[in-house]
């Protein structure tokens, strides 16, 4: 078995793949007809510690490898940070996602199952969690020791199946389970608090029997200490509630329900990348 | 359900005596003897795992997962139990997988190809007096229309068993519709089933009375001996398999008698019927008659036998209906 993980430094190179992440989103959404710029923004740092922070046991010259670690990333509207984390991982070259949403392209607006690491398909919301449990009880069964990760968007939460699937994996006690939400806070049609109130989040998924942990979604060293610890607690499903922003990192759409989903104009796209390389110089 | 290996060949008077004529008793036991010789059969049910599966539950209990009642999670897990290599099989009404989880059967299971088997019970009008919430009558239209989901309806308790197993065996996404009622019986121990074909159970050249189900094609059979009274010889066909559809056997019937008539537990939309007219025009064209459920929600309240009567899906709905359409075709 080849299955390793990736574990950059958090406080020098983590950053960096975040940053570097970030530039890809900016280039897909400006040189296709648009991607959801917001939700792709706002799930780098957690993509960034699964994949490099030392979490997710995968190899991305064997995909399909047994004994893996499953990630479930069930906001497939923002395909556009989940492709850029693959390609630099090494499951299909960086060059590729250049061919994003062109005809004939493997990397569709919504993941499928042709792009190498995408474990299942989504797009319509409230799908990960449930096939997430299924997974996992299948581990348990098999008494593997693999884990099962499921990365949602807070306004995805509005749907009843993630609530079916949270009382399942509870009653199982599914702690090879782990749902991180990125709660950003903006769907599309505004604050989710306007639009459809979580609040109060947290204690929602606690009644549900769930161990949660809220963290600051976009620090890295919080993401990536949160993920090692699952399961936070033994025979419990872990909730990691990952407070971010939604477009976070270009300063424009940061915070912005209009950047939910869109296209960047070149001038748009270039003073992205330059903040981005800003932040860069700043941090080093 | 007692004996784990069968010695009594499905559909032998021995074996009837032992599991009956109930096609939900049937299915379970083709998932029941498929467990004993294949760890990869899981049951996962929606809190009605006590109609026939809790032999299943006391046998294979780390094999059983009862999800409650909540079918989206239902169909989710189920997929995601296929995708560790399992083949779960999904127990519940067919109206709550197929209505209920639509978009988790088209996404999950369907989309992603997911060996997910779902056995669904009390469709048709088999629910009788529960009434329209319980009545089944478009989950065929709706598998059928799903990309690569393979679509069953047994004539008989025997039917359930044999293609519960072929269900399983085969790879890819599979509903297996059925009523709850004990049911006349159609095949016997010899009765051999492969997915992608029907089977002619009567030739006859006037009309060609293309059935399947639980009740259409018993009353079919009956059907063809109150017409042969009548000098009318009719071609039955056991159409188990809606999809993939054996066209061929369609366009056989369909030269053979120059006239079809299509029976089903179903909607007259979608379901066979439509499948039957879809071969039809494109391959021989042929006057064609879909004897199925009238396009509205059957509010009257009966037992199943009044309402398969109200909708001219008894025996003698269905010979009056051919002599109709035999008449009409003359006419022309």
């Amino acid at each position: 078995m080849t299955l390793d993980v990736s574990n950059l430094a958090v406080d020098t190179e983590l950053p960096e793949r975040a940053r570097s992440l970030r530039r890809h989103v900016v280039r897909l959404t400006a040189d296709s007809s648009g991607a959801h710029l917001g939700g792709s923004m706002s799930s780098v740092e957690i993509l960034t510690a699964l994949f490099f922070g030392g979490v997710l046991r995968v190899d991305p010259r064997d995909p399909e490898s047994e004994g893996r670690d499953y990630l479930i990333y069930s906001k497939g509207h923002a395909s556009a940070s989940l492709y850029a984390v693959l390609a630099e991982r090494g499951f299909f070259p960086v060059e590729e996602l250049e061919t994003y949403k062109q005809p004939g392209s493997r990397l569709a607006g919504h993941p499928s199952k042709e792009v190498p690491g995408v474990e299942l398909a989504t797009g319509s919301l409230g799908h990960g969690l449930p096939v997430g449990v299924g997974l996992a009880l299948a581990g348990k069964h098999d008494r593997s020791d693999y884990r099962v990760f499921v990365v949602l968007g807070d306004g995805e939460c509005q749907e009843g199946s993630v609530w079916e699937a949270a009382m399942c994996a509870a009653h199982y006690g599914l702690d090879n389970l782990c749902a991180i939400v990125d709660r950003n806070g903006i769907q599309e049609d505004g604050p989710t608090e306007e639009i459809m109130a979580l609040e109060p989040f947290a204690d929602k998924w606690r009644s549900f029997g769930w161990e949660v942990a809220e963290i600051d979604g976009h620090d890295l060293g919080q993401v990536t200490d949160a993920l090692h610890r699952v399961p936070h607690r033994d025979r419990r499903p872990t909730a990691i509630i990952a407070r971010t922003q939604k477009g976070h990192g270009v300063s424009f759409a940061a915070g912005m329900t209009a950047w939910h989903y869109g296209q960047l104009t070149p001038q748009q796209r270039e003073q992205a990348l330059g903040e981005l390389d800003a932040d860069a110089e700043s941090s080093a | 359900m007692s004996a784990v290996v069968d010695q009594q060949p499905p559909g032998s008077p021995g074996w009837i005596s032992q599991h009956g004529l109930s096609a939900v008793d049937t299915a379970r036991l083709a998932q029941l003897d498929a467990a004993e010789h294949d760890p990869r059969v899981f049951s996962v049910e929606g809190d009605l795992a006590d109609f026939g599966g809790m032999a299943f539950k006391e046998r294979y209990p780390r094999r059983f997962f009862d999800m409650g009642i909540a079918e989206a999670n239902l169909i989710g897990a189920a997929a995601g139990l296929a995708m560790r290599g399992k083949v779960p099989c999904v127990n519940t009404f067919g109206a709550f997988a197929l209505m209920r989880a639509c978009e988790q059967v088209r996404v999950d299971v369907a989309y992603h190809h997911s060996n997910v088997k779902i056995f669904g019970s009390f469709t048709g009008l088999a629910s009788g007096f529960s009434g329209p919430t319980h009545h089944c009558i478009e989950d065929l239209a709706i598998a059928r229309v799903l990309p690569g989901m393979t679509v069953l309806a047994p004539a008989d308790a025997v039917a359930a068993y044999h293609l519960g197993r072929a269900a399983i065996e085969h790879d890819g996404p599979t509903y297996m519709r059925f009523g709850m009622d004990v049911t006349p019986q159609v095949h016997d121990e010899h009765a051999s089933f492969r997915l992608d074909k029907g089977l002619v159970l009567r030739e006859g050249s006037d009309v060609a009375v293309i059935a399947a189900g639980l009740t259409p094609v018993a009353a079919a059979l009956e059907a063809a001996d109150l017409l042969a009274e009548q000098g009318v010889r009719a071609r039955v066909v056991d159409m188990h398999t809606i999809k993939p559809l054996d066209e061929d056997l369609v366009e056989e019937s369909a030269q053979i008698a120059g006239l079809v008539l299509t029976v089903e537990e179903h909607s007259r939309i979608g379901g066979l019927g439509s499948a039957v007219a879809e071969v039809l025009c494109e391959r021989r064209p042929t006057p064609l008659r879909i004897l199925g459920v009238p396009d509205r929600f059957a509010t009257e309240l009966s037992d199943h036998e009044g309402h398969l009567r109200r909708c001219g899906l008894d025996a003698a709905g269905i010979a009056s209906a051919a002599l109709a359409a035999l008449r009409e075709v003359d006419a022309t």
